[in-house]
């Protein structure tokens, strides 16, 4: 027996290394399998460090922090506070307003997006026309940049530069003085953003959806709505799932948007961006660090909903923000 | 069935889709080329007097140039470190057994799912104790990791499907291994890991929370931070005009990308989602 007929390369390169072919099977084996092992390890240790580098520490550093009252600019007064960081950001009527702002914010640009979504996917799924133009363009909007759309949203509704006001007869109706209009506004750039990368992993899903099935049920009488959601929704649902659980995890961190249109102003802050203020612009690294904890159990909370809750197949999944 | 229906809906939403996606670049260009003083006078949406003034104001603004230089640095060569480690660990994943694979993949897909703002706090102050805060490789090393994910994810779903025994094949045939590595498998793995470079690089490209938190002057500042403090050639003048010039001018290298590499960029973007 040769190595080249029973070991992928990792195994013949493991195998030089080792006692020679012709030594017992089951000890060349094992010790092939550790220098394979071994490899593996090394080649997966450069990925493993640099991503633990800049979350675990990081992330214990902040949990610990969280329990001091402390800010940059009066170091020497740091003191432990146990979890008072905890209790008043839990009974402050500002932090229960950023979370039903990013609520509101999350549960309606998922909701949008999937619909809207589903719309695309079903246009480029079945367009005969210009199929290759609307997908290119489909992706446009997934790679601009973030700040630069909402930049774009802004001054489309800006009362000195924007037009839409002209257009829509508003007069002088001014966006960006309100809460609903901001959050309006805010939303739009973000599902603008966003739903190409929904659309296109509704799409991925239409296309795992057999054809014969809707033939089959098309023969037996449904109606083109009967056959969306008796047999095209059933059988992409694993793709459906993922793609709410990714934009739902993905709205819910919403900064971007918010900073550059309205800073938080007009009750628009998001949890994401409280924490910012509250560690960068205060330098209440205590307090702010108690926020972002915050943030981050409720990250994990909807991910092991999703994960349980809905048996999101995890195996499907690939990573992307 | 297809054929029995009419055409013209999906004719119709396709041209749609064509305005919603267009649109607002389109109006970012045209904002570009309006003069500052238009703004707040003329509220439509072309230009009264077209002028590449804006252009002239953003390229000779340093803040603008140098946050251009520092975005394409950065983005680069975080690009390139990502992709290597991705490489690395999709290799390892796609073709060896090792203990903690699962793991390795679960750890990434946590990753993708961080509240990045939550460590922006901690980071701030790590960076500033090792004279990483407002450096080149205070960016670059966090884009790497957030990045490496979808890096990660792409890859070892591509690197599954290269049929490896080729590689044996050829070297029976009598090439060596480096022959075989170089003429067989790099071919076949180069479309994954170019795709996979796409997709870091528009993460990197497009980061704004670690670019104002872990950055305080043009000394690393990118270009999405830049924009947000971006205050014009005069302090009397509206910046609307030039801030548009600037988006347009970052803007350009990502259309060119998506034109030419359509394909490839949707493969990336829904290969696990598809094969599984």
């Amino acid at each position: 027996m040769t190595t080249l007929e029973s070991a992928p390369a990792a195994g013949r390169r493991a195998g030089r290394r080792g006692t020679g072919r012709r030594g017992a099977g089951r000890a060349d084996l094992s010790d092939r399998g550790r220098a394979e092992r071994r490899l593996g390890l090394l080649l997966s240790a450069p990925a493993v460090i640099v991503m633990l580098m800049v979350t675990a520490y990081p992330l214990v550093n902040a949990l610990y922090l969280s329990l001091f009252s402390y800010r940059i600019t009066a170091p020497d007064d740091r003191r432990f506070v146990g979890l008072r960081n905890y209790a008043t950001a839990l009974t402050d009527s500002l932090f229960w307003q950023d979370v039903t702002t990013t609520f509101i914010v999350t549960a309606v640009t998922v909701v949008v997006e999937l619909v809207v979504g589903f719309g695309l996917a079903m246009v480029m799924h079945r367009a005969v026309f210009a199929r290759r133009t609307v997908r290119t363009a489909i992706l446009l909007p997934y790679g601009i940049v973030t700040v630069i759309s909402a930049f774009a949203w802004r001054y489309a509704f800006d009362l000195q530069s924007g037009f839409v006001n002209t257009w829509l007869g508003l007069g002088d109706y001014a966006w960006f003085s309100g809460r609903w209009s901001s959050l309006s506004v805010i939303v739009l750039s973000e599902i603008w953003k966003t739903t190409p990368f929904v659309s296109l992993l509704l799409l991925a899903g239409l296309a795992q959806v057999p054809r014969d099935l809707g033939e089959a049920a098309t023969v037996d009488g449904a109606t083109a709505w009967q056959r969306l959601w008796r047999v095209t929704v059933p059988n992409m649902k694993a793709a459906i799932l993922v793609a709410v659980l990714f934009r739902t995890l993905d709205a819910w961190r919403i900064f971007d948007n918010v900073f550059v249109m309205t800073a938080g102003q007009q009750k628009t802050e998001t949890l994401s961006f409280l924490t910012y203020r509250q560690t960068i612009t205060r330098t209440a690294i205590g307090l702010g660090d108690a926020v972002g904890v915050l943030l981050f159990l409720s990250v994990v909370l909807i991910a092991v909903v999703f994960i349980r809750g809905f048996r999101v197949d995890l195996s499907r999944v690939r990573g992307d923000r | 069935m297809e054929s029995t229906r009419p055409k013209w809906p999906w004719i119709v939403a396709s041209a749609l889709i064509l305005v919603w996606t267009i649109f607002p670049i389109l109006w970012i260009v045209m904002l570009s080329f309006k003069r500052p003083g238009e703004v707040g006078n003329q509220k439509g949406f072309l230009p009264k007097h077209w002028t590449w003034d804006n252009y002239r104001t953003v390229f000779r603004t340093d803040l603008f140039t140098a946050a251009l230089v520092n975005s394409i640095g950065i983005s680069m060569i975080a690009t390139f470190a990502g992709v290597v480690f991705a490489t690395l660990v999709a290799y390892a994943i796609a073709r060896l057994e090792f203990p903690g694979k699962k793991l390795i993949l679960s750890f990434a897909l946590a990753i993708a799912m961080f509240p990045v703002v939550s460590l922006v706090g901690p980071l701030f102050d790590l960076w500033r104790d090792l004279g990483l805060y407002d450096t080149w490789p205070g960016l670059i090393i966090p884009y790497i990791s957030f990045a490496l994910p979808l890096a990660i994810w792409t890859l070892s779903a591509f690197f599954r499907e290269i049929p490896w025994e080729m590689e044996q094949a050829a070297q029976v045939d009598g090439a060596t291994s480096w022959q075989a590595f170089r003429k067989v498998i790099v071919p076949l793995a180069a479309p994954g890991v170019f795709t996979a470079a796409i997709l870091t690089f528009f993460f990197c490209w497009n980061d704004f929370v670690f670019g104002i938190s872990l950055t305080s002057s043009d000394r690393a500042r990118p270009v999405p931070a830049a924009l947000a403090f971006f205050t014009g050639a005069s302090q009397f003048e509206q910046p609307t005009t030039a801030i548009c010039a600037a988006a347009v001018v970052v803007t350009v290298p990502v259309v060119v990308i998506v034109l030419a590499f359509q394909r490839r960029i949707v493969a990336g973007l829904t290969s696990g989602a598809v094969k599984g």
